[in-house]
């Protein structure tokens, strides 16, 4: 009895620590003292960072100067304007990028795009998709670059690559899909919640807070005023969406909450920090690649099942979208901040007008995006 | 031979204690049913008689439906599936009615009228719960204290899930059934209403839970500390010198400079408790309907500090943003 209780006092206490996670941990104050704005880390279990492939060879001036693509090859409807030289530099590290040769990609290379008998054709569906994401980077890059500034400065080269969410996979890793819709009985009813699922952090918070958020633009805000007014009507469940939403942001950044805010009252702007003026135009950023260029490809996405390559829609059978972690991959500044863009000048897409700190104004693009449209 | 005080009560095994006869009108006793020595080890070692009556027997029932709507919806909820039941049993929920039902009834049963269902037996299981601990107390003669203690606690529950959403207009205001579920309205709640942590009602609430632990903690330590001078004849010792009672009393001079009585002690301890959802209720009920944004009102109150601003302008405000 007596040694069955001494194994049960030592044992007991050590299996509720188990699930503890030992060590130091990194800690960086980000706010006002005393208001427990503080990131804490642990390292061993912190995401990491990825790293940045070499470019294909170096990119002289000469060869940026020479003949233009589209002088040289037919159908070039985005990159017609790089030279010749820039243009080859540039789909050597698209494949690199998403379908590297040697891979288990299936006709990894040039192929997985191209036809090879006729590189021009736009017979296989990758290639369209491809020219729209070409576009799409250029308006990122042009267009968003208040998501990118550093406490509301632009900063020179920062932005993205296909590199930065493909990683060396045809779909980026991190992607989300409009979950199934609830059936109208109680059987299998989860009201859009109540599961231990990994788009939450596995909290019992909706899983799906993209839908409305980050294709729809339903409002985030839901903080109220002081006192009750005709506005404040947002409900219980949609400040459970919308902390779902930043359960998902928090992870997909690997950042806690006061990374952009102040937690004694989270809808505060003035008492923020300014990342959450980056993650604000971050939200209307994806919005703006989920609806005018993923979901925009619309039937070029191949059916479930009918794909050359796998399926590339969700079981609801919209298209595979961007969430921040598609990017972010668990690093706050994916890639660790490295400037990969002075390496690809034809990603950058056109010059926007010098865009003016307080005032940054990119608008959500049409579907139809020439290269880019100038930030108004 | 292992610690003993005076305390500590000898498990006697002999004839089993039947209690007082009871009054007219009073329903038969179950038992007694014999003596377990396990709790003999935590109380009392003898098991019954229990006295269920009609209350208790219809509490009883009403909890037990309660219970099955709300268990047998969570069962639904993974296809009746009983292993996804006990894995996922601390995310799954019966949640009340989407806002578009307002505070109506006839709420179809798949989109919370099964939350409603659930609600209202539980809530006849408790309040007939309450008028058994009543008529008992009665019965025995005493006076209602645990009765009225429980009432407090009722309030809070029923602010919760009943007076506040009627105010509000709105089922969807109330709690859903489920562990996690109902920490996640918790959390969304405070976020939503601008942090309860602003709220005087909730600060209120949790110093008397905070204080109620206080002082159980002095007080049992007390007791215990000076049960080798059978400190728990407190009442017959109370005028007497030398006994635990004025030891128990001296310690707390000495140390406080001031001492509780053997009285006020348990009327202090009775006030904290039913303070604690006393004033947490309140807190609730004044939430959405009375101020929207506890930090906010708090900081125009002079309640809570502004922090210096970070200089961070909301960018939906800046002309030509994106929506």
């Amino acid at each position: 009895m007596k040694t069955l209780t001494k194994v049960f006092a030592i044992a007991l206490p050590a299996l509720l620590l188990a699930g503890c996670e030992l060590g130091s941990k990194e800690q960086q104050q980000t706010g006002y003292r005393g208001t427990g704005m503080v990131q804490i880390a642990d390292p061993d279990t912190k995401a990491q960072v990825g790293e940045v492939p070499a470019p294909p060879y170096e990119l002289t001036p000469e060869m940026i100067n020479g003949d233009r693509a589209k002088t040289a090859y037919q159908n070039v409807q985005v990159l017609g304007d790089v030279s010749v030289d820039e243009f080859n530099y540039t789909m050597l590290a698209m494949t690199a990028w998403i379908a590297p040769d040697g891979s288990n990609v299936k006709d990894a290379g040039c192929t997985y795009c191209h036809n090879p008998e006729n590189m021009a054709s736009d017979e296989k569906y990758t290639k369209v998709v491809a020219r729209k994401m070409l576009q799409m980077t250029q308006n990122i890059n042009a267009n968003w670059k208040p998501h990118f500034a550093q406490a509301g400065v632009p900063q020179e080269n920062a932005g993205v690559t296909c590199w930065t969410c493909h990683r060396g996979n045809p779909v980026p890793v991190n992607n989300w899909s409009t979950a199934v819709p609830d059936p109208g009985k109680i059987a299998g009813n989860k009201r859009g919640g109540n599961t231990p699922a990994p788009s939450v952090a596995y909290a019992s918070l909706n899983y799906d807070p993209f839908s409305d958020y980050l294709a729809g633009k339903e409002s985030i805000r839901v903080g109220g005023k002081a006192f009750p007014t005709a506005a404040s009507n947002a409900s219980i469940q949609s400040t459970e969406k919308t902390y779902g939403l930043m359960m998902h942001m928090s992870q997909g950044l690997g950042v806690n909450c006061q990374f952009c805010h102040n937690s004694n009252n989270f809808a505060k702007w003035t008492d923020s920090t300014p990342k959450r003026v980056n993650a604000w135009y971050g939200i209307r950023m994806v919005r703006d690649i989920n609806n005018n260029y993923i979901t925009a490809l619309g039937d070029v996405w191949p059916a479930n099942g009918k794909g050359i390559y796998g399926n590339r829609r969700g079981p609801h059978g919209d298209p595979l979208k961007v969430n921040c972690a598609t990017c972010h991959q668990g690093v706050n500044k994916p890639l660790g901040g490295a400037k990969m863009l002075k390496d690809y000048p034809g990603l950058k897409g056109a010059a926007p007008a010098p865009v003016v700190a307080a005032t940054p104004a990119p608008a959500e693009t049409a579907a139809v995006a020439a290269p880019a449209k100038p930030a108004a | 031979m292992a610690y003993q005080n005076i305390f500590t009560q000898v498990q006697l095994r002999g004839e089993l204690e039947p209690g007082v006869p009871l009054g007219p009108n009073n329903d038969p006793r179950f038992g007694p049913f014999g003596t377990s020595w396990l709790m003999g080890k935590l109380g009392g070692a003898q098991i019954g008689p229990v006295y269920l009556g009609k209350l208790g027997l219809a509490s009883l029932f009403a909890g037990f439906i309660a219970l099955e709507i709300i268990g047998f919806n969570m069962l639904a909820s993974v296809n009746w599936d009983p292993i996804q039941f006990v894995r996922q049993f601390f995310w799954l929920a019966l949640e009340p009615p989407p806002a578009k039902y307002g505070f109506t009834v006839n709420v179809p049963l798949e989109e919370g009228g099964w939350w409603i269902a659930a609600g209202f037996f539980l809530t006849a299981s408790i309040l007939l719960w309450w008028a058994r601990t009543y008529v008992r107390a009665k019965e025995l003669g005493m006076g209602t204290h645990v009765a009225w203690a429980f009432a407090s606690a009722i309030w809070l529950y029923l602010v919760l899930g009943f007076i506040r959403p009627l105010m509000m207009g709105s089922w969807a205001e109330a709690v859903p059934f489920g562990i996690f579920p109902h920490l996640d309205w918790t959390a969304a709640f405070s976020i939503r209403y601008g942090n309860l942590f602003y709220n005087p009602f909730h600060a209120l609430s949790i110093a008397f839970l905070y204080g109620s632990t206080l002082l159980f903690a002095m007080h049992g330590a007390t007791i215990l500390a000076v049960g080798r001078y059978g400190g728990e004849r407190e009442i017959e010792q109370i005028t007497d010198r030398g006994t635990a009672s004025e030891r128990a009393a001296l310690f707390w001079r000495w140390t406080m400079g001031w001492n509780a009585t053997m009285e006020s002690i348990h009327r202090w301890a009775w006030w904290f408790a039913v303070l604690t959802t006393l004033t947490g209720g309140i807190g609730i009920l004044l939430t959405g309907t009375v101020v929207d944004n506890w930090y906010l009102w708090a900081v125009q109150h002079g309640f809570a500090l502004e922090y210096p601003a970070t200089g961070v302008v909301d960018p939906a405000t800046l002309p030509g943003a994106p929506q």
